[in-house]
């Protein structure tokens, strides 16, 4: 989830730190650069893992600051391909599942690749995965709050950097064109199909009681029940009695 | 700002979670005399962060767990990325293991696959309190089952 990335900066340290130790003035200029941003063809930076090296100091004519080369490696937030995850659903749309992990929330899953056949509940806004077995068709729905695995398929950087002015054309009509479109500078797309198991939830079931059918055949009525804490539906606890034979 | 290697090392959520509880000790004990309206941006994420992390199954990982995983991983034959990914999660059924492993059916057979996961729970610590429930519970079926 997480990578270390090697960087090299310029950093400025202003006169009236110059009291301070380097490094810590260094440590928190680029922190409060990089922390929480996004780079461009990197990912979300965290927080400075360590610097390793420091070139010599400068003062500039006009600008009584010191002016550092420093050389760091900085945690970036950076999923490579394939990578499973956990987080939670923030909401849906007709676009998709909106997922975020706390930190970062552009995490969206096209309608594509949720499991097959899946709908979107206009009435309550969330989309649901009817899940057919022989005894009918189950619906699950796919809440806010809910806690999935998805694995990352692709990741979108969009160069969100300001533009220059635009030409003498725009002066006109300016106010209904005012409408900047905020676009998320990094988005992951993921899946949750992968194979035949669904990543929504895992559901164990325990044999509670053995049974026989009926007298004289080699049949077993078997009771089950969910033994472990996974959702499956809307929170109910399915159980139900199914008959096999036992070898 | 010049970037010179985008993909130095790969970190795990272990590492990572120390590295942000170690930075936020540091930042407690020299008190509050930063500017805060450029420190924000850094407390969310730092926040955020250890919040996500605390979650999974790496509070309880130690770098000597860490290394010991890493040495019993050497005999499955694994990449780096499904090393990382079952250290970070922690799975603990056949599902799990098979969504982390690439093409686990042709690489990995069931025996193999059920020594993974002994691997992987004996090593790794998991959440007390649920291994607490989960053998209580097992002490209760086997009571159950005897009577």
């Amino acid at each position: 989830m997480f990578v270390l990335v090697e960087m090299t900066d310029t950093v400025r340290i202003p006169p009236w730190q110059f009291e301070r130790k380097l490094n810590e003035s260094i440590a928190e200029e680029l922190n409060k650069k990089l922390a929480n941003k996004v780079v461009y063809n990197v990912g979300l930076c965290i927080c400075l893992y360590d610097i390793t090296k420091l070139e010599d100091s400068y003062i500039f004519p006009g600008d009584g600051a010191s002016h550092t080369k420093v050389h760091f490696r900085y945690v970036v937030f950076h999923p490579f391909l394939d990578e499973i995850l956990i987080g939670q659903i923030k909401s849906c749309s007709q676009d998709g599942v909106h997922v975020s992990i706390g930190f970062f929330d552009d995490i969206v899953i096209p309608p594509e690749s949720l499991q097959q056949p899946a709908k979107f509940d206009e009435a309550e806004q969330v989309w649901v995965w009817e899940y057919e077995t022989e005894e009918g068709a189950h619906d699950l729905y796919m809440d806010i709050g809910e806690e999935i695995r998805f694995r990352v398929v692709d990741e979108t950087f969009v160069d969100t950097s300001p533009t220059g002015p635009s030409s003498a054309e725009a002066s006109t009509s300016n106010a209904t064109e005012e409408v900047q479109k905020k676009e998320a500078p990094y988005t992951l797309v993921v899946t949750m199909c992968i194979n035949f198991y669904s990543l929504v939830s895992v559901v164990v079931y325990s044999v509670s009681e053995i049974a026989p059918l009926s007298q004289g055949t080699d049949c077993f009525k078997l009771t089950m029940k969910q033994s472990q804490n996974e959702r499956s539906g809307k929170g109910e606890k399915q159980s139900f009695s199914c008959g096999c034979s036992v070898f | 700002m010049e970037v010179k290697d985008a993909n130095a090392a790969l970190l795990s959520n272990f590492e990572v979670y120390q590295l942000l509880t170690d930075l936020k000790q540091q930042r407690k004990e020299s008190g509050k005399t930063k500017q805060s309206s450029g420190q924000q941006n850094l407390n969310t994420i730092m926040y955020e962060t250890l919040k996500y992390i605390s979650k999974t199954p790496c509070r309880y990982q130690s770098p000597e767990i860490v290394r010991e995983f890493l040495v019993a991983m050497k005999d499955h034959k694994l990449t780096k990325a499904e090393k990382l990914q079952l250290l970070n999660h922690r799975p603990v059924t056949a599902v799990e293991i098979q969504l982390m492993v690439e093409e686990s059916e042709e690489r990995l057979t069931e025996e193999q696959i059920e020594s993974l996961l002994q691997t992987v729970t004996t090593i790794l610590p998991g959440d007390p309190e649920e291994q607490h429930r989960d053998s209580a519970m097992a002490t209760e079926d086997k009571d159950k089952a005897l009577l």
